[in-house]
């Protein structure tokens, strides 16, 4: 890199604010041609809106974008397309009714028979074989595309971006639903690509991928950039240092001892998306039980079983050893039995209602006399649950869509807690969510805990699990995998489990 | 500003002027002043007639009967569904009661029982589909309004039908079509369910239940409210509205033609409701607009009979193209001008 001339790609002093959020605070990067740059922080540090300014999504409320030295700037994603820049999502963005060689070429397919505009079918075959064979993919380009593996639809993608004559690849999270040797796999044809000159941005909370691939690794924190480690730096341990700051290690605290009896059992339940495997789970009063896993790993749909919005195929839930009948949300609700789920703005919220119709919604009744609501109730009862989770709004009369996630998130809890749960389902708790409301609600987790509920706690964020869990249970394709007592939770551990290796 | 700092930031009230201002915004107050601004045309260029005491009588009457059934309408409409059977059910239903009190010969209370009866089961069923079996709203109710129009002529055998010289019928006619004060009761009817349907809606939890739902039904489900049985709640409902003013049209008739009886009400049911400020997106509106959205549909029809500009009558074929333009012009304002003031 001792040329002169300039970077293919600088981002110079970018910033972008949403509505009661900082995204982005002047953050700056660059990245050379054939480099592979690590771009690693939380979830919510900022990662994702940098790369949406790239991908012509969000525009920058401040700073520069630099192509070859040439301001450039990126309103659309036609625009940064043409300029060599693509991306390979976490969700695959593939047709499954297409063959590999229709989703390469789709929308710019080459024509022949002028008016009638009929697809040259062979020259999309031909040139789709000559991409599959650079990516070493061993498939025919006519192959219906919901017949490949994940993996190999994600190739396709890459096809698709070396197609497009792609000078900058961005990968966000790529091996995130790969396994083992799929991700070996990925980060054989990445170096491959750096070696053609293609320059790759590779996104991954995975910091041992980060470690082995990366040229160079840029840390984000809070929307802000918090280092730079060249080659020879990129260590495990200083990337986590650099990623968690000193602000989010205090939010962790060590677990209290608290005593513990039994609480919410799961027993063998199997679930539509995994109905070969049973699972069971105990989940103790006033612990907190971690769920790691890989996507995918079924625990999602393990959560949604039990709280009663998806059928269960087999199982029992119990509550201190006493079966329960739980067969929707209702059932569940009525036992002291809540879900926040994971996505909270499809199935946590309705974002459209108001902070009050919202944290209301699940007791209605209670506040209603002969069917009809008693407005000053409601009121009293909405603010009430405002104030104990500290919701930052100007009053409990805003639609709900208007807040930040972490304020959603609590609005989401405040529905349950005014309902005094007995057991709660947490799913991805603070997935994009700022750093001082995790912290709160980390903190709110615990004193539930404290005070005796049950409380399970899904999570693909390994700080958390590690940091928050006072156990931790790990699920495989379906399977639990292991279940490890906080003296032998270690990252190592928990990802061994994780990918379907025993604990040992 | 965080809420637990201090407690009055946490108002329940936003200020007068806020208020104010989103009341002048809201979909309602423009379509009323629609309304009003097409009455005073109306009657300025129909040289008084219009506010002669029949027509306004009969106008009544025609508003009490169009908005009984889309107050039914509007409420599926607010829970993402729709309902198309309702000119049918009204030619279906409307030969079924000529049926049971000419041929045979039931008492009339018993015959308006079963009819409102007979709608609830309808209702319940496309409620059923809908949410059991998990089909599409238009798709359930498309085929009621093939099926049920088919029912009628071929229960009729194609014969108009009415109540000829059937007797001890004179309460239930007078019930019909006689009015109180000068006041059609079918207006009068339609008020009271108004009243009653706003305090459902507006007021009560399962009225909070149906936005919920048409905002997000699976968020609904997640916040355990039994949105399969709400939904089937609001189908009975609207079923049982539309069986109400079958009834009311039968006797308004008295000819019930089973081929062209109800055509398209179905139509203005749901013209009604999107006028009034229902979104077919679900969770919007209100009982106050879906009934000035009927109010302004009716007025569009009689401005076509009664007005001459420059001495040239509205040509009659045009009614239906006014009545689109009209709703079109209406929603794109809304769409435009409103700038939804999500934040507070």
């Amino acid at each position: 890199m001792s040329d002169t001339s300039p970077p293919l790609l600088e981002m110079n002093g970018i910033s972008k604010r949403f509505p009661g959020v900082v995204a982005l605070q002047d953050v700056s990067f660059s990245i050379g041609r054939g480099e592979i740059l690590g771009l690693i922080g939380e979830n919510g540090a900022g990662k994702s809106t940098l790369m949406k300014i790239l991908g012509g999504v969000h525009a920058p409320d401040e700073g520069h974008i630099l192509v070859d030295g040439k301001e450039v700037s990126i309103r659309s994603v036609n625009d940064s397309i043409n300029l060599g820049i693509a991306f390979i999502h976490q969700e695959l963005n593939v047709l499954d009714n297409l063959d590999v060689a229709g989703n390469v070429y789709l929308g710019r397919e080459p024509l022949k028979g002028g008016p009638l505009k009929l697809i040259d079918r062979a020259a999309i075959h031909r040139q789709t074989g000559q991409y599959l064979n650079r990516l070493g993919l061993n498939v025919a380009s006519d192959t219906p595309l919901a017949n490949l593996s994940l993996a190999q639809q994600q190739m396709v993608e890459i096809a698709k971006a070396l197609s497009l004559d792609a000078r900058l690849i961005i990968m966000d999270e790529p091996t995130s639903s790969l396994t083992l040797t799929e991700t070996e796999r990925l980060l054989v044809v990445t170096r491959e690509l750096r070696g053609q000159g293609v320059s790759i941005i590779y996104i991954s909370h995975r910091l041992v991928e980060v470690e082995r691939i990366a040229d160079r690794v840029v840390v984000l924190r809070d929307g802000r950039r918090v280092g730079e480690l060249a080659k020879d730096e990129i260590r495990h341990e200083k990337m986590i240092s650099l990623m968690v700051g000193r602000d989010l290690e205090r939010s962790y605290s060590a677990p209290s001892d608290r005593a513990i009896s039994p609480g919410l059992s799961i027993k063998g339940v199997r679930t539509l998306r995994y109905p070969a495997h049973e699972v069971s789970l105990d989940v103790n009063k006033g612990e907190i039980l971690g769920l790691a896993g890989l996507v995918g790993a079924g625990r999602s749909e393990l959560a949604k079983a039990v709280f009663g919005a998806d059928e269960r195929l087999a199982g029992t839930i119990l509550w201190q050893g006493e079966a329960l009948r739980i067969r929707s949300p209702r059932d569940a609700i009525q036992q002291g039995i809540f879900l926040v789920p994971e996505d909270r703005r499809a199935t946590g919220l309705i974002t459209d209602m108001l902070i009050r119709e919202n944290v209301t919604l699940p007791a209605l009744s209670r506040y209603a006399v002969g069917g009809l609501i008693q407005p000053g109730k409601e009121m009293e009862v909405a603010m009430e649950a405002c104030r104990r989770l500290s919701v930052k709004a100007a009053s409990t009369e805003v639609v709900a869509a208007t807040l930040s996630g972490g304020n959603q998130q609590k609005v989401v809890l405040a529905k349950w807690l005014s309902l005094g749960p007995k057991a709660l389902i947490f799913d991805e708790p603070t997935r994009g969510i700022d750093v001082g409301a995790k912290a709160e609600i980390y903190n709110l987790m615990k004193g539930l805990a404290d005070e005796g509920v049950a409380i399970l706690m899904i999570s693909s964020d390994m700080e958390e699990v590690l940091g928050v869990s006072d156990r931790v249970a790990v699920m495989h394709e379906g399977k639990v995998t292991g279940v490890l007592p906080r003296e032998q939770c270690t990252e190592e551990a928990v990802m061994r489990l994780a990918v379907g290796r025993s604990a040992a | 500003m965080a809420v637990a700092e201090k407690t009055s930031t946490m108002a329940p009230v936003t200020s007068r002027s806020d208020r104010l201002r989103s009341l002048a915004l809201s979909k309602e107050m423009g379509i009323t002043g629609l309304f009003v601004v097409l009455c005073l045309f109306i009657a300025w260029y129909s040289k008084g007639i219009f506010f002669n005491g029949d027509n306004l009588r009969d106008q009544a009457n025609l508003i009490g009967m169009f908005g009984i059934f889309s107050i039914g309408a509007g409420i599926v409409i607010i829970t993402s569904g729709i309902d198309l059977t309702v000119g049918s059910m009204i030619a279906l239903l409307g030969i079924l009661l000529s049926f049971m009190i000419t041929v045979w010969h039931w008492p009339w209370p018993v015959a308006v029982l079963a009819v409102l009866a007979i709608g609830g089961v309808l209702g319940l069923i496309h409620g059923l589909l809908i949410t059991r079996v998990r089909l599409q709203p238009f798709v359930v109710t498309l085929c009621g309004l093939l099926i049920y129009r088919g029912a009628a002529r071929f229960v009729s055998q194609d014969n108009t039908m009415g109540f000829g010289d059937a007797t001890g019928l004179t309460s239930l006619v007078n019930l019909a079509t006689g009015n109180f004060h000068g006041i059609p009761n079918t207006f009068i009817l339609m008020i009271v369910i108004a009243v009653i349907a706003g305090i459902f809606l507006h007021r009560s939890v399962w009225g909070r239940y149906l936005y919920a739902i048409g905002k997000n039904e699976e968020a609904a489900r997640y916040s355990g409210i039994n949105t399969r049985w709400i939904i089937t709640g609001a189908y009975i409902i609207a079923a049982v509205l539309t069986a109400t003013s079958a009834i009311l049209f039968a006797f308004y008739t008295n000819s019930i033609s089973p081929s062209s009886h109800g055509n398209f009400y179905e139509l203005y049911g749901i013209a009604a409701a999107v006028l009034g400020g229902c979104s077919l997106r679900g969770g919007e509106g209100s009982i106050f607009g879906i009934i000035i959205g009927t109010a302004v549909l009716q007025l569009l029809h009689n401005l076509v009979n009664l007005v001459t500009i420059f001495g040239h009558s509205i040509p009659t074929s045009l009614e239906f193209a006014i009545m689109g333009a009209v709703i079109l012009i209406g929603v794109t304002a809304d769409q435009l001008l409103r700038k939804r003031p999500r934040k507070a």
